[in-house]
């Protein structure tokens, strides 16, 4: 099943008219680059001279305490804060800070807010319909009619999530984590490089948990993930390099035991 | 008018004995020439004799007699010398009455109103003041130099200033005309420029001394009139800055603080209007004596009626909208057409009259011709008091502290005991009482009628956009920059394109910084 | 792409729609103007010229109120400034309302009175070509579109909402309503413009005239609906609903809300201003009070009594309020405000989806 599904993600993109889309330079084997980013609220340094670079491919963890930056930098990358100094690039060539959302998510990154955001007075189907990579213009939605290619990858995806019995539901009439689902379902339907997942397994059940895992990893390597988590055995399961922040900055940055057993790691999630 | 000719006769019939005027002056009123008359009655103007104001007087109502060589005139039934003031007894059989024309009675005017310079009462010598403002003769010179050197207002001397260059400018000697012109450097204003002006030209003035000692003077004249123009519209900027400041306080905190969005609010300052109104009432009934005071106990009960009116309209109707602030909108501008419509009902569609206390009517001078009236005055008072007293509730008081621990987290604040509805509840008859207040100082400067609140609801609301939402700091900056920029803008262009410009300028602000003046930053603004 | 077009077109509305569609089309277009014109006036079936006005008046009323649900209920933009729309464009049809009564005013002038009243010589340049009918209508067309355009990129660009919006496009409305109370901005000041002679060198208050003016304003209505109907169920609508569900998460698959935003604003503004030119020759009379923020508002409630996010229901709401507007005004001319305002609070409190939503309850119950 998964296969098939990736049969489509193989595909280069098609043409989206006008809007930016720059070819993804992943020369260096780096997919993003945050350099000395910082960005402070009223005097709070959200982040303190970030550094981090995520190679193509990877799946990263990332984890840290409560205010420790996490979802500022996911803010920063897909544009919703401009940092006060310091780069952020995708790939080698794209400069994100200078790109409203919407063009960061056409360029290819795709975001999952910590809260499950979906359209809650559409159906399944048709926030997946939204979602998926197409010309998005105003004035092409007008006459956009979803044709066969779309309504299969649309099919495709909500087996994915085991949604296909649900698809002609509201989405708000949806459990915790089948929005969970929906919302990584349609972050797969924009076909991004780059998807920043932000705490994907609040509120599933072990079992939905196990298998988000299992996709997780499926999709490494053709894409790059980066992981906020708390859930310390799912980190665990995806097995990646973890990356701890505090106050803003890197604290330590390895496999999951060697970061477990940093003492400063220990002492800022248990010290206080 | 009538009052001051009123005062004028109190005053005649208060004389004591009359001092002698000389009489040789005195029958000259009754001389055959016109110009023998109005030289003499130049000379009794000069002399700024009390008692020849009222042989003037009798001159001018045609109650100037003479028999033989006794000019006298009636006092009650008895008539009395003009010169001495003496009873004539027997009364003489045979009398004329003095005659006058056209051309001596504005002498006589004149004259007489120079006299009226002399009078005790402020509001009489102001009248005369200003009646000697255009016309004033040469032979005025000294009575006027008289009455400028013993006058204590500033505002009458002014008027006398400018009365006496007048006067002086008439005199064939340049020197006199020199000294005037130089005098008026410092009267700053308009009317002064207005006799300067003529002076520049050699065919109006041959003295080249005097052109210019007037173009000297005229420069002085026009800074100072930019200065004064300046501080003027600074004042009522500042005036117009606390009214709206007034309006929108009360906004500050329902909406501001609360983030209810009340469209009715510019009906709870007509509520406080009207309260005004009611109690100017209850005082010309019961208590006529104090109606001078009724402002003040005004200022309770409009807090408590606007309070009022805003906790019901809380605990029924906006209560059940929060978080929902396009309905929490359509709701309560509902609530304001019943607000405004039952305004019409019980107290009529008629704007309703107000009296302004005679304490807050009249004005102080700052610079020369520019005067500050006394109610903008006392309501930019009223507004810093109001303002101490919202920023004491707010931050001083537990129900302050209440009101800030819940706008900032409800449950929390649940949580802990505080009695979050009925908070709600009190915030906003809070900011509904200063509504209120905002009434009391708008009745005693605006119309007051049921459709008062309508026009005041737009600019409450620019106020605390362009201040912040939540910032009472923001509000103050914003309300006394949007009066002071209204007034420089309306000096330059009317009105109403100077409010059209306001309102673009702010919605290009707000694109610049949608967070207002005091913004708040961070991850929790959008929320 | 031309076959899915058409069907998605033609699928934009039930069958039954269709239906009441062309019932509605035969009753405006056909039947109404018929007994009006060919019946005598004392034949019960006759239908008077107070109710083709009233109900070309309430059809000028109903194609805003769809023009503001496709804003405020699909997209939950309300916006308060909507009666400047409505009046640009009736101010803009006026101007040649205006130029068509020649020199039968009361000054014989070829200028409008009110220039003659202001001892102007001659017409401001902005009232050049007025004289044609159809320069008129271009401005109808572009001058609100324009307004709506500049302002909604200003506002969606910085991205001002909710009350925040509603509350500058009331002040827009109070600016636009000083603007045209001016004598000297040229529009007739307090009084607007008034007095119409003829439109097309047809007497404007012939039984012709005002059948084609009612049929006309039918028309735009239907047509009105049938945009809207294909618009919300385009993947267009999706996207517009979706924005006013939840706007971070359409930017972050990659829309620009700016500009679906600004397109169905200016739309809904163009709309508001046919209405508007509309509304002009069968009333009257536009003055600067049709702009009043209580107008605006008022607005509002048409949609909010018919139910949002419907398209039938502002046209349900538009008739209802006006209806008891034109009753009240006459039967208790005090308690209409009372009314009015009881309504403005019953709905939000009670009936938030409106007649529409009551009506779908009752039959919902009526199934089960």
């Amino acid at each position: 099943m998964n296969t098939k599904i990736e049969s489509h993600w193989d595909g280069s993109a098609p043409a989206t008219g006008h809007m930016l889309q720059p070819g993804l330079d992943i020369s260096h084997k780096v997919v993003l680059y945050l350099d000395d980013i910082s960005v402070s609220f009223d005097g709070f340094k959200a982040l303190n001279n970030l550094s981090l670079t995520i190679d193509a491919g990877e799946l990263r963890c990332i984890i840290g305490p409560n205010g420790a930056g996490k979802t500022t930098m996911m803010d920063v990358i897909t544009g919703k804060t401009r940092p006060d100094s310091g780069t952020c690039f995708f790939g080698q060539t794209i400069d994100l800070t200078r790109m409203t959302e919407p063009e960061i998510a056409h360029a290819g990154i795709g975001r999952k807010f910590q809260k499950p955001t979906i359209f809650e007075n559409h159906t399944v189907f048709e926030n997946l319909e939204l979602a998926m990579k197409m010309d998005k213009r105003a004035f092409t939605s007008l006459f956009a009619w979803l044709g066969k290619e779309g309504r299969d990858k649309i099919s495709d995806t909500l087996r994915l999530i085991r949604l296909d019995h649900e698809a002609d539901r509201l989405a708000g009439l949806l459990s915790h984590g089948q929005k969970q689902w929906l919302e990584i379902g349609m972050l797969l339907m924009q076909e991004p490089r780059l998807l920043l997942l932000d705490e994907p397994v609040a509120g599933m059940t072990d079992d939905e948990t196990e298998r988000t895992g299992e996709l997780f990893k499926s999709l490494a390597g053709k894409h790059s993930l980066v992981v906020v988590e708390h859930d310390m055995a799912f980190i665990e399961q995806l097995g990646g390099k973890v990356t701890v922040l505090h106050e803003g900055s890197v604290l330590a940055e390895g496999n999951l035991a060697d970061v477990q057993a940093d003492p400063r790691v220990i002492e800022v999630y248990l010290g206080r | 008018m009538k009052s001051i000719l009123f005062s004028l006769l109190l005053w005649f019939c208060a004389l004591p004995a009359m001092a002698a005027l000389d009489p040789a002056v005195v029958k000259q009123l009754a001389a055959d020439e016109s110009d023998d008359k109005i030289a003499a009655i130049q000379q009794l103007a000069a002399s700024a004799d009390k008692d020849a104001a009222r042989v003037l007087k009798a001159l001018s109502e045609d109650a100037l007699f003479v028999s033989g060589d006794t000019v006298y005139l009636l006092d009650g039934e008895k008539p009395v010398d003009a010169a001495s003031g003496a009873l004539i007894q027997p009364a003489p059989e045979s009398y004329d009455a003095i005659t006058i024309n056209n051309r001596i009675r504005s002498e006589l005017s004149n004259a007489i109103a120079a006299l009226r310079l002399f009078n005790p009462d402020r509001a009489v010598r102001l009248a005369a003041a200003r009646e000697l403002q255009s016309n004033a003769g040469i032979e005025l010179v000294p009575v006027l130099a008289r009455a400028l050197a013993k006058e204590g207002d500033p505002e009458i001397k002014a008027l006398l200033k400018l009365a006496h260059a007048q006067s002086s400018l008439g005199s064939p000697d340049a020197g006199l005309r020199l000294t005037a012109v130089e005098a008026l450097a410092d009267s700053a204003s308009a009317n002064a420029k207005n006799l300067l002006l003529p002076l520049l030209d050699a065919t109006n003035e041959p003295d080249e001394r005097v052109r210019k000692a007037a173009k000297t003077s005229l420069k002085a004249i026009e800074s100072s009139l930019a200065l004064g123009e300046t501080v003027g519209q600074i004042f009522s900027g500042l005036s117009l800055g606390s009214i709206l400041l007034l309006a929108a306080l009360g906004l500050a905190i329902t909406y501001g603080v609360m983030g209810v969005i009340n469209m009715a609010h510019g009906e709870l300052l007509m509520v406080g209007a009207y309260a005004t109104y009611f109690t100017q009432g209850i005082f010309r009934t019961y208590f006529p004596a104090y109606l001078d005071w009724y402002v003040v106990a005004a200022v309770p009960a409009a807090f408590l009626a606007a309070a009022l009116v805003g906790m019901a309209l809380e605990r029924t109707v906006i209560r059940k909208l929060y978080g929902r602030p396009l309905e929490t909108l359509l709701a309560t501008w509902g609530l304001s057409l019943i607000l405004i419509q039952a305004a019409r009902v019980l107290f009529g569609a008629q704007n309703v009259e107000l009296a302004n206390p005679s304490w807050m009517s009249g004005g102080v001078e700052v610079l020369a011709g520019m005067v500050l009236p006394w109610n903008r005055i006392v309501i930019i008072g009223f507004t810093l008091f109001v303002l101490a007293l919202v920023w004491v509730l707010m931050n001083r008081t537990r129900l302050g502290m209440f009101v800030r621990a819940v706008t900032q987290n409800r449950p929390m604040a649940g949580c802990v005991g505080v009695p979050t509805g009925r908070i709600d509840t009190l915030a906003f008859g809070l900011g509904a009482g200063i509504a209120g207040l905002g009434g009391v100082a708008l009745s005693q400067i605006a119309n007051v009628g049921p459709d008062m609140g309508q026009g005041y609801i737009v600019d409450s609301f620019m106020v605390v956009v362009l201040g912040g939402v939540g910032q009472l700091a923001g509000a103050v900056w914003a309300a006394l920059g949007l009066g002071i920029v209204t007034k420089f803008l309306e000096g330059w262009a009317g009105a109403v394109i100077a409010k059209i410009a306001v309102l673009v300028f702010i919605i290009i602000f707000i694109q610049k910084r949608p967070q207002g003046l005091f913004a708040l930053k961070g991850r929790f603004v959008e929320s | 792409m031309r076959t899915p077009f058409v069907i998605r077109f033609l699928s934009a509305m039930p069958r039954s729609g269709w239906i009441a569609m062309a019932l509605f089309a035969l009753i405006t277009l056909v039947v109404m103007p018929a007994l009006h014109l060919f019946m005598p006036t004392d034949s019960p079936f006759y239908v008077s010229n107070y109710v083709i006005t009233l109900g070309g008046k309430l059809m000028c009323y109903a194609i805003v109120a769809v023009a503001m649900d496709l804003i405020w209920g699909y997209a939950g933009i309300l916006s308060l400034g909507h009666g400047v729309f409505f009046s640009l464009g009736g101010y803009a049809f006026g101007m040649y309302l205006m130029r068509q009564i020649g020199t039968d005013g009361s000054y014989h002038s070829h200028l409008p009175d009110f220039m003659v009243f202001l001892d102007w010589k001659e017409l401001p340049w902005y009232w050049a070509g007025t004289d044609s009918i159809l320069w008129s209508i271009v401005l109808v067309l572009v001058v609100p579109a324009l307004v709506a355009y500049i302002f909604g990129y200003f506002a969606f660009r910085s991205r001002i909402k909710g009350v925040y919006f509603s509350i500058i496009t009331q002040a827009l409305t109070f600016a636009a309503m000083l603007f045209f109370f001016r004598n000297e901005t040229g529009f007739g000041g307090n009084n607007g413009f008034t007095d119409f002679k003829r439109i097309l060198g047809y007497d404007i208050t012939s039984p012709e005239t005002r059948v084609i003016l009612f049929g006309l304003s039918a028309l735009v209505l239907m047509l009105t609906l049938l945009l809207g109907r294909y618009l919300v169920t385009s993947k267009f609508g999706r996207v517009l609903a979706a924005i006013r569900d939840a706007e971070s998460r359409v930017m972050f698959i990659g829309y620009n809300p700016l500009h679906f935003k600004l397109f169905v604003w200016t739309l809904s503004a163009v709309l508001c201003a046919v209405a508007g030119a509309l509304y002009v020759p069968q009333v009257g009379i536009i003055n600067p009070s049709e702009m009043s923020p209580a107008n605006g508002i008022e607005i509002a409630i048409w949609v909010a009594v018919g139910g949002r996010g419907t398209l039938i229901g502002p046209i349900i709401g538009a008739a209802i309020v006006n209806l008891s507007k034109s009753y009240f005004t006459v039967a208790f001319p005090e308690y209409w405000l009372f009314f009015l305002g009881a309504l403005f609070v019953m709905v939000t409190l009670w009936l938030p989806e409106g007649v529409v939503g009551l009506w779908k309850r009752w039959t919902k119950k009526g199934q089960a």
